[in-house]
């Protein structure tokens, strides 16, 4: 599903280039569990951003679903983006105006998809997350879990083939971290892709699939596909 | 995305930064309604003027001596040239025309009027019967100058409204006899009270017939000389040939001027229009400032909105979509801010109409019409760049905390 062929990422800083991302090949297939793991600065970030097509890579390839998705203009990576991707991140990134039903709504608001049919669909999801009875609360009068909960139930209502989460536990407690990874688990078993980059080493582990990364290469690949 | 969602979340973000969006409607709905107050005040002019004119009488035609080079400037003589006088003889040729229908000669000047000890500084008209009709006089007493000779120095006159007031307070005035400068005139009529008309406070006026004048203030010559054609599509032809017999009774010198009273009336009407127009672009620069103002909050809010523009385009937003969001906010301001600064504007309108009554400053159609739409464009395309810019925001680094 996802193919990565010798993928550079180079950033121009003042008169020097950091290497993000040196010569990066992966392939992973639907419904793939993989952890990513690695020291901070290794180019985590910016690998999941580059599969999310939130950043073009500066040499490579890269297919999704057989198309090369790095000759797309900007219109049509967006397209891809809201039919087949779903992003969780660290900071959450809620808009701060919009309730939590609000937020969870978006991306069907931006596909345009009606109200009656908006409606259902994210009742339906909150309720899942045992979110219901704070659909009507704005972010900030809602915890760090709870908001991540309505990330991770915007990343995945427009049902993505792909959901990815970049350090999703690093900004709540341990505790609330286990019951996010099991919801993202929940989805991963319902047969959404997932890729994850985490910190924790034990949670790490719960991955079917565990990609190692140092200083912009992948230094190890437990379940290379390609 | 659809319209109707796309105007939501306009209005979500507006309502969100209240203060801000508050000021930016303040600049809009003041630029709007500075255009609005300021155009019913020039459109009110001018139809005051109109309003003037037209209660005149409308198939009129006045005659000036002398050439004048312009429509409405009466004196403007050729240099070198002192123009020939009017006289009562050329009123009375005009009354021959078979155009015209009536003729009045007109003479202007400034009296003592005493009766019983009492006196006031009065201006006296010198005419003769035909101006009730062509100037549409009402009488509140009495009647008007008798229907007679115009050679006829009958020593009769009528009175306005204030002069009968102050000389005769109570009693009755009609059948008494007043003394003007050294002559003696019975008063037999009194006009209506009607204020102004053009120029002259009929309440104030004491009107003789024209040879009385000319005796009294020893005036051969006349101010001017009113003439109503017969019908409005006389008007033409009734000028044309007031000039032709004009001519030849002055040895064929074209030296009076004839004027159309709708040529006066366009005249005025085309400066007013013009004044009306430049007060109004001048009020509209204002609304430039507000477009101008509406691009650097919306540059600010670009750029403190940046991680949520890279949040809306992780989850599928297209640039033509963020274009779109920020150009509904702002066309949904200036909407806002245009209908805010309309009421403001008819309110002024109708204070200057409360505190000045003969004044009709009643906006004109497409002065608001332009106000709007300038209102609504310069929203627009003052937000060009801002919604641009953040459409072309790269969602990586939008999202990342640098
Ligand atoms: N926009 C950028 N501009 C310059 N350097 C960047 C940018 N994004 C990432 N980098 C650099 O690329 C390297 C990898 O960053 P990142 O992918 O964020 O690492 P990780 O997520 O593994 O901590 C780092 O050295 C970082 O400083
Ligand atoms: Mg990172």
């Amino acid at each position: 599903m996802i193919r990565l062929e010798h993928i550079h990422r180079v950033f121009p800083v003042g008169e020097e280039e950091v290497h993000a991302l040196r010569d990066v090949n992966l392939h992973i297939t639907p419904g793939e569990y993989v952890s990513i793991m690695g020291p901070s600065g290794s180019g985590k970030s910016t690998l999941l951003n580059i599969i999310g097509l939130l950043d073009r890579p500066s040499a490579g390839v890269y297919r999704l679903d057989g198309e090369d998705v790095t000759a797309l203009s900007d219109e049509q990576q967006a397209q891809v983006r809201r039919e087949k991707i779903g992003f969780v991140f660290q900071f959450f990134h809620l808009v701060p105006r919009l309730s939590a039903a609000e937020n969870v709504e978006l991306p069907l608001v931006l596909a345009g998809v009606p109200l009656s049919q908006r409606a259902p669909l994210v009742g339906r999801l909150l309720e899942d997350f045992g979110m219901r009875a704070r659909a009507r609360h704005r972010p900030d009068q809602l915890s760090g879990g709870e908001r991540q909960r309505v990330a991770i139930a915007r990343a995945m209502v427009m049902q993505p083939a792909v959901i990815l989460a970049d350090e999703p536990t690093g900004n709540i407690d341990q505790a609330t971290g286990r019951e996010v990874f099991h919801l993202l688990e929940e989805l991963n078993g319902k047969g959404m892709a997932l890729l994850l980059v985490t910190h924790d080493p034990d949670l790490g582990r719960r991955a079917r699939r565990h990609v190692r990364m140092v200083d912009g290469q992948i230094q190890s690949d437990t379940g290379a596909g390609a | 995305m659809r319209l109707l969602d796309v105007g939501r979340f306009a209005w979500r973000s507006l309502s969100g930064y209240r203060t801000r969006t508050l000021l930016m409607v303040l600049a809009v709905s003041i630029g709007v309604g500075a255009v609005v107050v300021l155009t019913s005040l020039g459109e009110g002019a001018r139809r005051y003027v109109r309003n003037q004119f037209t209660s005149l009488g409308t198939n009129l035609v006045a005659v000036f001596p002398g050439r004048a080079e312009t429509v409405g400037g009466a004196h403007g003589a050729l240099i070198g040239r002192t123009p020939r006088d009017l006289t009562l003889e050329d009123a009375l040729a005009l009354r021959r025309i078979p155009a015209v229908k009536r003729v009045a000669p007109l003479n202007l000047g400034s009296a003592e009027v005493w009766w019983k000890g009492r006196s006031r500084e009065v201006p006296v008209l010198g005419s003769t019967s035909e101006l009730q009709e062509i100037r549409g006089f009402a009488l509140s007493q009495g009647q008007f100058l008798p229907a007679e000779d115009p050679r006829r120095a009958t020593p009769v006159c009528v009175i306005g409204s204030n002069v009968r007031k102050e000389l005769f307070g109570a009693r009755s005035s009609v059948g008494e006899w007043v003394r003007i400068a050294d002559r003696r005139f019975r008063v037999v009529g009194v006009l209506a009270q009607q204020g102004q008309s053009l120029g002259l406070d009929t309440d104030e006026l004491v009107i003789i017939p024209v040879a009385s004048m000319q005796q009294l203030f020893n005036l051969p010559s006349l101010l001017r000389i009113l003439v109503e054609a017969r019908t409005r599509e006389d008007v033409a032809a009734a000028q044309e040939q007031v000039r032709r017999v004009l001519r030849k009774r002055h040895d064929g010198e074209d030296d009076v001027t004839v004027v159309t009273q709708d040529a006066v009336l366009a005249a005025f009407d085309r400066i007013l229009v013009a004044l009306t127009l430049a007060v109004g672009g001048i009020a509209s620069i204002s609304l430039g400032v507000a477009g101008i103002l509406i691009m650097n909050v919306m540059l600010i809010a670009v750029s403190q909105r940046t991680t949520e523009i890279g949040l809306l385009k992780a989850i599928g937003a297209s640039p033509a979509q963020i274009r779109l969001l920020f150009f509904a906010e702002a066309a949904v301001l200036s909407l806002i801010g245009a209908a805010v600064g309309l009421v403001l504007g008819e309110l002024g309108s109708f204070a200057i109409r409360q505190a000045y009554p003969v004044l009709p400053a009643f906006p004109p159609p497409w002065a608001v019409v332009a106000a709007l739409a300038t209102a609504v464009g310069t929203g627009i395309i003052f937000s060009l760049l801002p919604a641009q810019r953040a459409a072309r925001l790269q969602p990586a680094l939008a999202l990342s905390r640098r």
